[in-house]
């Protein structure tokens, strides 16, 4: 592998890490929010 | 033998690049996400239920990625066939540019990932319909029937019927006739779109061995069965408007639309072999597409329509 196709093997590997990390939180804020909009003010209802 | 000599040194230099996250997007069909996210859309306004507008756009988006994966897993499996096919061997996995192993660990992610996502948030109704489409798209069709009989796509089509049943169970949480309506339309228009599609593209189908009606049947049979199935076809498109799931301009749509449709097959059907043929099946291929797209979007409309009256009569009442 040449010096080039070596940098552009990694800048994709880079490009495909980013988007995994960016498509994870995404999946975080999705579950976080449809929490919030399913369960509402019952959120904060629970035994102490 | 130049130009492949670059060919193929492109070709080796991208694999040597490995995947863009680009290769990963062309793997789930973007286009076809888009008519599936479109008519499940259209299922979901329909429906009776109200769904909190957020809970909708999660429902969209677990649909979408679903039919995402529909399309990596039958990308996957059927790598070899889009290799020897001129409109598909630009594919990723017969470029070189994603590995079969890698698509298919991406796929199996997806569908697990928006099966489980629109089960747990939405409902299992819908969760359920989505993993049996993705099934059904990737064991039945794709598998089973695609290389074994001309039957492939009246069978396997029931799979891109299946969207607005989604979008109407996420919205009520439940199977109606009025959401088999739906599934009846796509399911009928689903042979005579793919068949015209065939038709030009036979010798594609021929070299890969794909045994579609016009290499197993021949050209005129196929045309045949294209007129049989578009006034099919057209008859039950015109179901919503008896059931009062379309109004008057949906009814109106429908005839003009079918008559269209039914004009180009017949059209089609007196055009025979040849160049004439093939023009005419490009014309019903590309007219199918704006007919499906006519229909599900003034039910659309109605549906928003609607909506928005009876919200402003509640506003003003």
């Amino acid at each position: 592998m040449s010096e080039e196709q070596q940098r552009e093997w990694e800048r994709r590997r880079k490009m495909r890490s980013i988007a995994i990390g960016l498509a994870l939180a995404a999946l975080v804020l999705l579950f976080y929010i449809a929490t919030i909009v399913r369960l509402g003010g019952n959120v904060m209802n629970r035994p102490l | 033998m130049a130009e492949l000599g670059i060919e193929m040194t492109s070709v080796r230099a991208a694999n040597l690049a490995g995947a863009s996250v680009g290769d990963f997007i062309a793997l789930m069909k973007p286009r076809v996400m888009s008519l599936v996210v479109f008519t499940a859309f259209t299922g979901m306004m329909l429906a009776p239920g109200q769904l909190h507008p957020v809970l909708a756009g999660i429902a969209m988006l677990a649909i979408a990625v679903g039919a995402g994966a529909s399309g990596v897993l039958n990308m996957w499996y059927d790598a070899d066939i889009d290799g020897s096919m001129q409109r598909t061997a630009g594919r990723p996995i017969p470029r070189g540019r994603v590995s079969p192993e890698e698509a298919l660990a991406f796929g199996v992610i997806l569908a697990v990932g928006s099966v489980t996502t629109l089960g747990l948030i939405i409902n299992w109704v819908a969760g359920g319909l989505l993993a049996l489409t993705i099934a059904f798209y990737l064991f039945v069709y794709t598998i089973w029937l695609k290389r074994r009989t001309p039957h492939n796509i009246v069978i396997g089509g029931a799979a891109g019927a299946f969207p607005p049943m989604i979008g109407w169970a996420a919205a009520t949480g439940s199977i109606s006739l009025e959401s088999v309506v739906l599934f009846l339309i796509i399911f009928m228009w689903t042979p005579p779109h793919f068949w015209a599609l065939a038709l030009y593209r036979a010798r594609d189908y021929e070299r890969a061995k794909v045994p579609m009606l016009p290499v197993v049947a021949g050209g005129a049979e196929t045309r045949k069965q294209i007129v049989i199935y578009s006034a099919l076809l057209v008859m039950v498109a015109l179901l919503p408007a008896l059931i009062n799931l379309g109004g008057a301009l949906y009814a109106l749509t429908a005839i003009a639309a079918g008559g269209v449709l039914l004009a180009l097959a017949l059209t089609l059907n007196r055009a025979g072999d040849g160049r004439a043929g093939d023009r005419a099946a490009r014309r019903l291929f590309a007219f199918s597409i704006v007919y499906l797209f006519l229909l599900f979007a003034v039910l659309l409309l109605e549906a928003v329509a609607s909506r928005a009256l009876s919200l402003t009569g509640a506003a003003l009442g």
